[in-house]
């Protein structure tokens, strides 16, 4: 099935418009979704983070610190790629599993369109373009987010919170995750479409691919993320 | 012209095809009838490449379309024209897109030349004026027009419908057999209709298929069905009691 996604499209321009809709679909959709997030859980993590280090022994800098890390290393290319599998690997196998149950990947076919080229190659490709820009989003919101609640709750001070964020920084922790997020739009993008292109017939069915399509993008995100954590953390 | 020779075609070991041939005659439409599980959609699903067939030969004007290469197989099914049985429109576009589509896909026209070729087959399908409407807006005869336009946008020289007439009433089936009659005869195109409504078959049917457990049983044209002998194409014919009438009366 792959082989046959990365065939060279029947048509250049189509294909530049598929993957614009795609980037305005399932990224430019997702902002919002994707900010909401990232503020409120960079907030909860600063504050469980403040609570279990609550000692005069320990400096206050050390809230921003595990904050940041937390978000950049975990919470912003895990746990957003898995939200975003829900939300948009639903989608995308509901969508295809919908055409081949009302014939549309036949009629696509039966014109000479190569279905799996036409329909898959520009949702990987709008995927793995955009998801960067909404993990570069969720680690900003999520370090504010963080900031705000520390600040407001009076966990540490502003400049406490921002001398733990800017201390020891590792900018290879932000390609560790940017490489995970490129791995894990790939996984959404495939996974969902092969799902919905091997949809039965039947709308029960359509249905069932959609759900297939989460609870394996989210199995293979988890299991990759460890792949990629001992590959290059370890 | 398409003809096939003795196509076979098994599923799970479950023999649907059982050595298939025929002649489809060119600016004629060809009609491929049976009951429900005969293997009719089968039989055109492999005529189209969508199944492979286990064993025979399809030969599109001579084209042995079984022994292509894909990139053959695309050259010939820029020929082909084809309307589904639920229509099949892409229900992301409009039914100007929809038909803009094999001409956007595979040509280099302009968005004038383009908008043109579309309203020609809206006209031809009498669907003036609906270029932006999406198919949940139109009824289902309506969408069985574009589909209609669609497949012929492209000209083609080969037309296969599947039950074009299911889910439709009397009055819009006899409107889309005669549309399909009348662009066949119009384009000259080698038409293969999937059916098994009598009306059809008395109405359009130039050159009959009948096909029974995935063999076929007989074949002919509309004026032959009713003064045929055959016992199977009676109890398939008869079966309908407006037939057992007409029947009664002769």
């Amino acid at each position: 099935m792959l082989r046959k996604v990365f065939t060279r499209p029947e048509n250049f321009s189509v294909f530049r418009k598929l993957v614009i809709h795609d980037i305005y679909d399932f990224g430019i959709n997702s902002v919002g979704i994707v900010s909401f997030m990232s503020l409120f859980v960079g907030a909860v993590v600063t504050v469980q983070t403040a609570v279990y280090i609550d000692s005069p022994l320990l400096p206050k800098y050390l809230i921003g610190l595990v904050a940041r890390d937390s978000i950049i290393l975990e919470f912003a290319p895990t746990m957003i790629a898995i939200i975003l599998a829900g939300k948009i690997g639903s989608n995308i196998a509901s969508n295809i599993g919908t055409m081949k149950t009302t014939e549309q990947i036949d009629a696509l076919r039966v014109m000479g369109v190569n279905p799996i080229n036409y329909l898959m190659l520009p949702k990987l490709v709008a995927m793995v373009f955009f998801n960067p820009f909404l993990i570069a989003i969720s680690m900003i919101l999520g370090v504010i987010g963080g900031w705000g609640a520390g600040v407001s709750s009076g966990l540490c001070s502003s400049a406490e919170f921002m001398e733990g964020v800017t201390m020891y920084f590792s900018a290879f922790n932000v390609t560790y995750a940017f490489i995970k997020t490129i791995l894990f739009a790939f996984v959404i993008a495939t996974v969902s479409c092969f799902q919905g292109f091997y949809t039965k017939v039947g709308a029960i069915e359509v249905g069932r691919a959609s759900t297939r399509a989460v609870v394996y993008c989210s199995v293979f995100i988890i299991i990759l993320n460890y792949i990629c954590t001992q590959l290059l953390l370890a | 012209m398409i003809t096939i020779h003795n196509i076979k075609k098994s599923f799970n070991e479950i023999e649907i095809l059982k050595g298939v041939s025929f002649v489809f005659n060119r600016g004629k439409t060809n009609l491929i009838i049976g009951q429900s599980g005969s293997g009719k959609t089968v039989l055109i699903k492999c005529m189209l490449g969508l199944f492979n067939a286990d064993e025979g030969n399809v030969l599109y004007d001579e084209r042995d379309f079984t022994k292509m290469n894909s990139s053959q197989k695309k050259h010939i099914r820029k020929e082909v024209g084809m309307l589904f049985q639920g229509g099949a429109l892409f229900d992301s576009m409009t039914v100007e897109e929809n038909i803009m589509f094999p001409l956007t896909m595979f040509t280099s026209q302009t968005m004038e030349e383009k908008i043109d070729r579309v309203n020609t087959c809206l006209k031809r399908v009498n669907l003036e004026n609906s270029n932006t409407k999406t198919s949940s807006e139109l009824s289902g005869g309506m969408q069985k027009r574009v589909a209609l336009a669609r497949a012929i946008a492209m000209n083609p020289k080969y037309l296969f419908c599947d039950e074009p007439n299911s889910g439709l009433d009397p009055r819009t089936s006899i409107i889309i057999d005669n549309l399909i009659k009348e662009v066949t005869e119009e384009y000259n195109m080698t038409t293969i209709i999937n059916t098994h409504d009598m009306n059809s078959v008395m109405e359009i049917g130039d050159n009959i298929l009948f096909i029974k457990n995935g063999l076929k049983e007989w074949e002919g044209n509309n004026k032959d069905i009713l003064s045929t002998d055959n016992p199977a194409i009676l109890d398939f014919v008869y079966s309908s009691n407006l037939f057992k009438k007409i029947r009664a009366n002769q």
